[in-house]
């Protein structure tokens, strides 16, 4: 049984379905990444998919043993956080408000996971700064320490790489595969082609019709000669829309 | 020097001067509370309108014969508040045309209510004292203290026990949602909380002065605090010295309270920007 399972889902705001006929499923220690163009659908599935919204049509459920607290959400900055007077540790705290409940204090092993989460993302020596004065890397950093602290088996993130440089998004990429390794479920939304599905085990494609396969079968859907830079693309498969461009010009930028 | 201490001396004595200090500092520290939220929430204009509404409400009470005005106006603006602090989220009409719309046609109500059906002789007076609190010291009994206090102690201890949860409805309500937290139910806490505050507070410095008491102390105390803890800490003891303050050289100085109140909360928020730590 895997940990989330979808069938044909349509998600969208406001009765307007952005993207629909979703299924795909997600087991322990999978890690899929959803990429396609913007307005596709992605952080509006990754929204439904946390609970924020509801989903327009068909259905998604998550395996009994996965309970809200289990699923870590790291959803894109918002801009009313800038000024927030909170410190680090605080907003990373808050990531285990699922496990406290209506119990008003935290625990000494929250606090301790707190803590773990912090160093795990690099963020361990700006913990007590206050969040408003952190850089946008910082925040990122800040964010996803808490997605792992209310993450215990699953973790769902909206463009993690976001406001990262190279190194830093190397490092994360490294301590995601790590976390995978201990068994946890990955779902990224990403636009770091090719280096956003590196560690993928699945790829979920929402631009034009759906496509949800492996990694391999999914590059091999993008075999052929691509006409931007030569190298990629243009197969059976029809589904390389701007996913493929972002490749190309990822791999342009390294050569 | 010593006459002004004498002057306070003799004012000190005298037991509804005592209430006022009380009341001013127990509601403040209330104010000075949700106030920090409502900022943080940026909705630091709906405690301006709640007062407005509040105004409305009132002057129906009145109008309806109701000894105390309360009755209608505390449900009328909890409705209000739970209301605008949901209106944010893709209605019809934005949160902030909804609230300015509400705030200034509550006034126009109320003020055409008192007018058809005074409560006393002289309207324009009640007006002014309703708008911008009494002229003199205000003068309130035991019951008002009594009040003041039983809301003071709720909100502190409703922000002692779920600050932790306050903090997150308010920093994230996406993410509390995701974390199954019933970010509804929390909000319409909030919002009925400050709605119950302003009605209190607007009997201390006016309907339409009430709102520097939300907000004054929450931005002072965050222009030099790190944690939200902190935060909601030296605003509360902010609001606190603002009301003694304000409340203090009114008496000296025989300015109306409620006014000399909001400008002492203007003085400290200079001081905390001169002085703060970004």
């Amino acid at each position: 049984m895997p940990l989330l399972r979808c069938d044909n889902l349509s998600v969208g705001y406001a009765r307007h379905a952005v993207a629909s006929g979703i299924s795909f499923s997600v087991g322990s220690g999978d890690c899929v990444a959803v990429v396609g163009a913007n307005g596709s659908g992605k952080t509006a599935l990754l929204r439904t998919l946390a609970n924020i919204m509801k989903p327009l049509g068909g259905t998604f459920s998550y395996d009994p043993s996965v309970r809200p607290g289990d699923v870590g959400y790291l959803p894109q900055q918002n801009p009313v956080q800038r000024d927030f007077p909170a410190t680090a540790r605080e907003v990373v705290l808050s990531g285990c408000q699922a496990r406290r409940g209506l119990r008003p204090f935290f625990t000494k092993s929250e606090k301790s996971a707190a803590d773990a989460a912090l160093a795990r993302f690099g963020a361990a020596s700006f913990a007590g700064l206050s969040y408003k004065t952190l850089s946008g890397g910082q925040r990122q950093r800040v964010l996803l320490a808490r997605a792992l602290c209310a993450g215990r088996k699953m973790l769902i993130l909206d463009e993690p790489v976001t406001g990262l440089d190279p190194d830093a998004a190397a490092d994360l990429y490294s301590t995601l595969a790590a976390l995978r390794g201990e068994g946890l479920a990955i779902v990224s939304v990403t636009h770091d082609l090719p280096a956003g599905v590196e560690d993928a085990t699945h790829i979920l494609e929402l631009s034009g019709a759906v496509f949800f396969g492996t990694k391999e079968k999914w590059m091999d859907g993008r075999s052929g000669v691509c006409s931007v830079c030569g190298d990629c693309v243009s197969g059976s498969h029809h589904h390389h829309g701007a996913g493929c461009r972002h490749a190309c010009a990822g791999k342009g930028a390294q050569a | 020097m010593t006459g002004i201490l004498e002057t306070l001396a003799e004012y000190l004595s005298l037991d509804f001067v005592r209430y006022a200090y009380a009341s001013g500092i127990l509601v403040s520290i209330a104010t000075a509370l949700l106030g920090t939220t409502l900022v943080l929430r940026r909705l630091s204009y709906m405690g301006d309108g709640l007062s407005h509404v509040a105004f409305g409400a009132m002057a129906v009470g009145t109008a309806l014969g109701f000894a105390d005005s309360f009755v209608v106006s505390l449900p009328v603006t909890a409705a209000c508040a739970i209301v605008l602090v949901r209106s944010g989220e893709g209605k019809k009409i934005r949160g902030d045309a909804a609230l300015a719309m509400i705030s200034v046609a509550a006034l126009a109500a109320g003020y055409i209510l008192m007018n058809i059906k005074p409560g006393s002789s002289n309207v324009s007076g009640d007006v002014c004292t309703t708008l911008f609190g009494s002229v003199s010291i205000i003068t309130l009994d035991e019951t008002d203290v009594a009040v003041s206090a039983a809301i003071s102690a709720a909100v502190v201890l409703f922000f002692a026990v779920f600050k932790n949860k306050v903090f997150e409805v308010t920093f994230d309500p996406d993410f509390a949602a995701a974390c199954g937290s019933r970010k509804r139910a929390w909000e319409a806490a909030v919002a009925i909380l400050a709605a119950v505050v302003t009605v209190v507070a607007m009997k201390l410095v006016g309907t339409l002065l009430v709102s520097a008491l939300l907000v004054f102390p929450a931005v002072s105390a965050m222009r030099f605090c790190r944690s939200f803890a902190a935060t909601l800490v030296a605003s509360a003891l902010i609001a606190a010295v603002t009301s003694a303050g304000g409340i203090t050289v009114a008496i000296i100085a025989e300015t109306p309270v409620g006014a000399t109140i909001v400008a002492a909360g203007a003085v400290l928020l200079g001081l905390s920007c001169a002085f703060g730590r970004k």
